[in-house]
């Protein structure tokens, strides 16, 4: 066993590090909470000029799932907003697996470049984790496909140049086999953006069709086939591009808060700090084993679903605890005079509850590793 | 050097080797015959039949040579099938004192956790009850004591054969310094979270097999979704200890010195990924047992059921150590510099 970077990963970390240092400024994260739209275009340009954003793209760069997840831990650990990157790099990596020529000779340099942000549209008003269950629908007319529908949580919607959606195109067949997914540019005429604000700040957006006209050069992938283009883009994300170590900066801020305000010598704070570090290097060997299983071949879907569920219900653990331990000066916001590690507590606090909900919530995690990592059977509800 | 997170081929022989090893001659029957004391003689004769015990000791003593990551391995195999022998505590011990009886395993080995205390009592010691050999701290100084093992101690939790020993009465022999102790009680720390990882894994396999034969409304109860969600919890435990355990063990065997920084996420420093993982580990294994314990019903209460014995092995085997929350603050000295520095 071995748990060192190869000295070549090592020399791409230090690079990536380099840019996320120049890039990801005070006054760049203070934009961020501003706006609400966590995106960093300077660092994804500076990334891209250096060839690291295609050097990421499963099937364009190095195709090393090991760099895959040095790149995204390393924006994680830093605080940077990854992401944005992640669903281009991804969704990048599903045109070059399953698109056409054309579409990867329109799309590609878009996203390589550092330019274009792709948001997704998957769920809607009335089908969250029940996916297969979407209607917004795409219907033949002539040449063309018409898209009416809406949905929700299509994060970045207002700053992407391209969408990727998914559609029910046959109504007639088990509720799988019936979607397509479409790539479209979102200045597509039809497409309506509002956005829709949260309690972590961030900014999401609910997005509406109205006679949303496309040619068939818009179906990524096979006609209904658009079930198994979201499993290729889930092979691609491996579990190993963010969301796994949003305690590193948590723990990082409370540390500098503790030293500032002389409570380093506090037992509670330190035993919770340490658990918290515990389940810090806990998250990051886990992500680490399904870069590993990628990199070997192998496909790490059930074993990312046990990493995102430890990991996002640690970093609520954690965030609990750092908030009650700063106690009223942990309820101040970003700069307000006297506020617990300059407002990072007290957001952390307001960002937490959203991830063990996005990206597969805990319960949909936990029935996927109930059936099929410990084989029970389906389950009564 | 690259990450590498499969066990060697020599390894995984290990690995094949001691589990089936301890399912054949071990399992909770003859942990519950060991019952009180804790120690099956005759389960380790063929340990010593298979030269287990001085697997860990130094080539140039005549043992095996073996590295913490083979410890984990095996820890792992007796922890699953909870074995009565205190193979890990002694080769722990055998480490620091190969002498050719104990590297043979001729005489049983051990490690006192805590320094004597002023009238040269080590309390509690684990296998107490059982070594010839205790090696501990007395005064500063890292000692090796041949004594005559009492062969009971106080009953207790885990039918552990703890017993207090004398660092003092019997015959002595230098061995080391404090520091060096501190490299002893790391090297425990891991083989000791290896072993719960175990006793987590066969927990969780002890619950699956019942969830899936007990019927109740006509079904069984492993069908049922708060069943199945409290069971969901325990693989990513054991797994995330397991692999904090190797990781450790890595780190134990390496040349030099690790790092410790929070702040990037980078800790390769072996004494701080001891505790990391003893701490992790204890949790899991608790964890784990109580969920198990708690989805047998009526029946895991019972003294009949297995799944008793693991839970209070789960607790005893880790509670020897100290409380985890005095562990956290050791390894916070570690990661964060001490509480009065800094």
């Amino acid at each position: 066993m071995d748990f060192s970077l190869p000295p070549g990963v090592e020399e791409y970390r230090q690079q990536i590090r380099r840019l996320v240092a120049a890039n990801v400024t005070p006054d760049e994260i203070d934009r961020q909470h501003r706006t609400g739209t966590f995106s960093c275009r300077p660092l994804y340009r500076a990334l891209a000029e250096q060839g690291l954003i295609e050097r990421a793209v499963p099937g364009l760069g190095v195709g090393d799932p090991i760099e895959l997840w040095v790149l995204f831990n390393e924006l994680e650990k830093a605080g940077a907003p990854y992401d944005a990157l992640a669903i281009a790099v991804m969704i990048a990596g599903v045109v070059s697996h399953v698109g056409t020529a054309a579409q990867k000779a329109r799309i590609l340099p878009s996203i390589t470049s550092g330019e274009a942000l792709v948001c997704m549209g998957y769920s809607e008003p009335d089908h969250g984790s029940d996916l297969a269950s979407i209607v917004t629908r795409a219907v033949r007319d002539g040449d063309e496909w018409v898209i009416n529908g809406a949905k929700m949580w299509t994060t970045m919607a207002h700053e992407a140049t391209w969408l990727i959606l998914l559609t029910r195109t046959d109504p007639d067949v088990p509720r799988h086999k019936g979607l397509t997914m479409f790539i479209l540019p979102m200045d597509t005429p039809g497409i309506t953006v509002e956005p829709v604000h949260t309690m972590g700040t961030e900014r999401t957006n609910a997005t509406f069709y109205d006679d949303v006209r496309v040619g068939d050069d818009a179906v990524l992938g096979e006609l209904n086939g658009g079930w198994r283009v979201m499993g290729v883009a889930l092979s691609f994300e491996r579990g190993v591009m963010g969301g796994t170590n949003p305690g590193v900066p948590l723990l990082r801020h409370v540390r500098a808060w503790a030293a500032e305000a002389g409570r380093l010598g506090d037992p509670i704070l330190r035993e919770r700090m340490a658990r918290v570090a515990i389940d810090n290097e806990v998250a990051k060997l886990l992500t680490q084993r399904s870069a590993w299983i990628a990199a070997t071949g192998g496909l790490p879907g059930l074993e990312g679903s046990m990493t995102k569920l430890f990991a996002t219900e640690a970093y609520q653990r954690a965030s609990r605890w750092f908030q009650q331990a700063a106690g009223a000066e942990g309820l101040l916001r970003f700069h307000e005079p006297g506020s617990a590690a300059d407002g990072w507590i007290e957001y952390d606090a307001r960002h937490s509850p959203v991830t063990t909900i996005y990206g597969g919530t805990s319960e949909i995690n936990r029935n996927n590793i109930a059936e099929r990592h410990l084989g029970l059977p389906k389950a009564r509800r | 050097m690259s990450v590498d997170l499969g066990l060697s081929d020599e390894q995984q022989a290990l690995q094949d080797a001691f589990t089936s090893f301890f399912a054949n001659e071990a399992g909770p029957s003859v942990a519950r015959d060991a019952e009180p004391l804790g120690f099956d003689p005759s389960l380790w004769a063929r340990l010593r039949a298979i030269e287990a015990p001085g697997m860990g000791a130094p080539a140039g003593a005549g043992g095996g040579g073996a590295g913490l990551a083979d410890l984990a391995v095996v820890a792992e195999a007796l922890g699953r099938s909870i074995a009565p022998v205190p193979l890990l505590e002694h080769v722990v011990a055998s480490r620091c004192f190969p002498a050719r009886d104990v590297v043979a395993g001729e005489a049983v080995a051990t490690v006192s956790l805590r320094p004597a205390a002023g009238d040269g009592t080590w309390r509690l010691v684990p296998a107490g009850a059982v070594a010839d050999v205790v090696i501990g701290l007395d005064d500063g100084e890292l000692v090796a004591v041949r004594g005559e093992p009492p062969g009971a101690g106080p009953r207790n939790h885990a039918a552990a054969p703890l017993a207090d020993r004398s660092a003092r009465l019997g015959e002595r022999t230098a061995i080391g310094t404090g520091a060096d102790f501190e490299r002893v009680l790391d090297e425990w720390r891991v083989a000791t979270a290896g072993a719960l990882v175990g006793i987590g894994a066969a927990a969780l396999e002890m619950a699956l097999g019942y969830v899936m034969a007990r019927t109740q409304f006509g079904v069984p109860i492993g069908s049922f979704q708060a069943v199945q969600h409290g069971l969901a919890d325990l693989p990513v435990l054991i797994d995330g200890a397991r692999l904090l355990v190797q990781k450790a063990a890595w780190a134990g065997d390496r040349e030099g010195p690790g790092v410790c920084d929070v702040d990037d996420d980078e800790v390769t420093d072996f004494p701080a990924l001891a505790s990391m993982a003893f701490v992790f580990a204890a949790d899991a294994a608790a964890h784990a047992t109580d969920r198990s314990l708690h989805y047998h019903g009526g029946y895991g209460f019972s003294a009949e059921y297995d799944i008793q014995l693991l839970y209070r092995r789960a607790r005893g085997w880790a509670l020897v150590l100290d409380d985890p929350s005095r562990e956290c603050l050791r390894l916070a000295d570690l990661l964060f510099g001490s509480a009065g520095g800094r």
